[in-house]
């Protein structure tokens, strides 16, 4: 098991005749993803790597089936991506794309308060469930199959770097997902972690999260109040200066609000097991995953 | 982006919000000449700095007559103003803003943000203006005023005059502040505004709103669809450093440590500081390279660290993903066969093309201190650290 991709996904991948949606297809595919079609406006009966490319997503959906959608289409057009493949019955949407203004981004959330669809990002690595099915740009070969832990970040390399020593110390991965770093986001901590711990596969979760907003803390009292399995926690930017924008458009410490320290005592309040050295972590997920 | 006071107040001026007469001045002789086409005294001159709390750091100042006008101006341009949000150096003042001073009757707050946990436009409003409104959310949070907006409905007239009685305005004046909140409200969303602050909106002794202050800051990923606004764009206000690696897309901050680091992606990076303060020494800097980065930037990358004279040891922390380890290793090389390297420099690489990247680093004349484990790097970090005498210099200590 696992959760929201696995090896019945049936991908569809919007921008893929961009030199990032061309590349990444390929990695996808290589991994053993399924990709049944990509979409690019007008660029319709090219084929990208043998797979059919259409001018709509309705159309691609008709034809093959598709049922998870991976966005590459540059900030201005992303939000327009996003919505044609909600209003076409994609159940999960990966948006990759970095950039996206934030306003944009709030209308596409209201909007999809009244979808079926689950947005994952934007500005983020994607999901994988390793072995299965791999929807996002993150190195495929770092991941172990078969679980037990399922792993939940906001960034992108910061959760290569964890899940790479998971794998290292033998711990295996059911799913890795990677929320994004934006200030608004289509799925939250707290909807994973709901999510792990309804799937019997994954024993335990790793948690990644970083400066700025109150997610962490929303997710603190959640896991509190609802999660019986082991959650392992990491905050990057104990170091950031306050009211600075570090890389990602969420990691900010405005009003100082948002910090590490803040969140790393929320965390560890709501009884989760807080590795504060990185270097450190694959090991301390040994130990605290142990039993 | 973040503006001075007076292009918000240009921008103000657009949507008919209501700001104090006045003009901004680079030199006494202009300050001069705006006082005198004000024609009343005192004049308001205010430092123009990207930086709060400039009253208590002595960057607004009454003015009686032009003479004082031109003295105080002459004082205050190319001094350094220090304030609770400037850090210890301050920050240079180039230009003042000349202002009428207003006979007030009330002092409000009123702000608009974007609410990242319920993802609406968050409108902001007290009776108690010109307060600093995180310390007043923190000390009661009932007595700010808050309403929500969805941003496809965007602000309704009921929003409005619901603050607009909240904060108790006479009968004459609460139709005037519904006019100018909408017209706030279409300023934060034409221009994608994070931020828009008036601290303090004021009711004059003639009844009439007039915007005493003004903070926008610009979403920075909205830049597309608003060039015009890069104009306004005040590059003497950001570091020389990070204005230079701007140029080349590179996501650098630079910080008070000696130890320079580079990194692909933003969390990673910052957990790469982490582990350098975890290490007993201190980042100079915060530096992501992206995914999508060449050679090129990596080593520009690099030579922007290695030109920061404060930093004393590197470490460049590379877990290839998007970005492989080759073209790190290419980037790092090609700067360090032009630049003299004559610092400790600790390379850590892991994940795609490790193995090329290894190659390349190798073969090369340029010898880093090299390791493929995190840990390992912390370790070298923290000798270094303990050395003392590299990192040791007082005025970097964290």
């Amino acid at each position: 098991m696992s959760i929201f991709v696995d090896k019945n996904t049936r991908l569809l991948v919007q921008g893929i005749t961009g030199k990032e949606g061309r590349f990444h297809t390929h990695q996808c595919i290589a991994y053993g993803t399924n990709i049944v079609a990509g979409v690019t406006p007008g660029k319709g009966r090219v084929r990208i790597d043998d797979i059919p490319v259409f001018n709509t997503v309705g159309e691609a959906v008709d034809k093959t089936g598709a049922n998870c959608s991976m966005v590459f289409a540059p900030p201005q057009y992303a939000t327009d991506a996003i919505v044609e493949a909600a209003d076409n019955g994609i159940e999960i949407i990966v948006a990759i794309t970095e950039g996206i203004p934030v306003l944009d981004m709030m209308k596409v959330r209201s909007y999809l308060g009244n979808a079926r669809s689950r947005l994952v990002g934007p500005n983020c690595p994607g999901i994988i469930t390793p072995g299965q099915c791999k929807v996002g740009i993150m190195p495929g070969f770092i991941h172990k199959p078969g679980g037990p832990i399922g792993v939940v970040s906001r960034s992108g390399t910061l959760t290569y770097e964890v899940v790479n020593q998971l794998t290292l110390q033998g711990i295996g991965q059911t799913t890795c997902i990677g929320i994004g770093g934006d200030p608004v986001i289509g799925t939250s901590f707290i909807d994973c972690l709901d999510a792990f711990e309804r799937d019997p596969d994954t024993k335990g979760i790793v948690m990644v999260g970083e400066i700025g907003g109150s997610a962490e803390e929303a997710a603190a009292e959640f896991i509190y109040n609802n999660m019986k399995k082991k959650v392992v926690g990491f905050i990057a930017g104990l170091t950031a200066p306050p009211g600075r924008r570090m890389g990602h458009a969420g990691a900010i410490v405005s009003g100082g609000r948002g910090t590490a320290q803040e969140k790393i005592a929320a965390l560890k309040e709501g009884g989760v097991y807080m590795c504060e050295d990185l270097c450190t972590l694959g090991e301390f997920c040994a130990e605290v995953f142990k039993q | 982006m973040r503006l001075h006071e007076y292009q918000a107040k240009e921008l103000f001026k657009k949507y008919n919000i209501s700001v104090p007469d006045g003009g901004i001045a680079f030199d006494p002789d202009e300050a001069r000449a705006t006082a005198r086409r004000i024609g009343r005294f005192p004049v308001v001159i205010k430092a123009q700095i990207h930086a709060g709390g400039r009253g208590k750091g002595g960057g607004i100042k009454l003015a009686g007559s032009t003479d004082e006008v031109y003295s105080l101006t002459h004082r205050i341009i190319g001094t350094k103003i220090v304030t609770s949000q400037t850090g210890r150096e301050g920050k240079l003042v180039r230009k003042v803003l000349v202002e009428e001073k207003l006979e007030i009757d009330k002092e409000l707050y009123l702000g608009i943000i974007i609410d990242r946990k319920t993802s609406k436009i968050l409108i902001m409003a007290s009776e108690a203006g010109g307060i600093d409104i995180e310390d007043a959310a923190a000390a009661d949070p009932d007595k700010i005023i808050r309403v929500f907006i969805d941003p496809n409905l965007g602000i309704q007239p009921f929003h409005c005059r619901e603050i607009a009685f909240d904060l108790k305005l006479t009968s004459s004046v609460w139709k005037q502040f519904v006019g100018m909140l909408q017209s706030l409200y279409r300023l934060f969303v034409d221009y994608d505004c994070s931020l828009a602050e008036i601290n303090p909106l004021v009711v004059t002794s003639k009844e009439s709103i007039v915007a005493l202050d003004a903070k926008i800051d610009i979403d920075d990923n909205s830049m597309f669809r608003h060039r015009n606004i890069l104009e306004y764009r005040d590059i003497e206000e950001e570091d020389p450093l990070e204005v230079e690696a701007s140029r080349f897309n590179l996501n650098y901050i630079k910080m008070n440590g000696n130890v320079g680091n580079m990194v692909n992606g933003a969390g990673l990076a910052m957990a790469t500081m982490d582990i350098i303060k975890l290490a007993g020494a201190a980042p100079a800097n915060f530096l992501d390279v992206g995914g999508g980065t060449t050679i090129e930037m990596v080593e520009k990358g690099f030579g922007i660290i290695l030109s920061d004279k404060d930093v004393k040891l590197v470490f460049i922390n590379i877990f290839g993903g998007i970005l492989r380890c080759d073209v790190l290793a290419k980037g790092v090389v090609q700067a360090a066969e032009k630049i003299d390297v004559n610092i400790p420099v600790i390379v850590r690489m892991d994940g795609t093309n490790i193995e090329e990247g290894r190659r390349i680093l190798f073969e090369s004349s340029f010898k880093p201190i090299y390791t493929e484990n995190l840990k390992d790097a912390a370790q070298k970090i923290s000798e270094f650290a303990g050395a003392g005498a590299m990192l040791g210099g007082e005025r970097h200590k964290v």
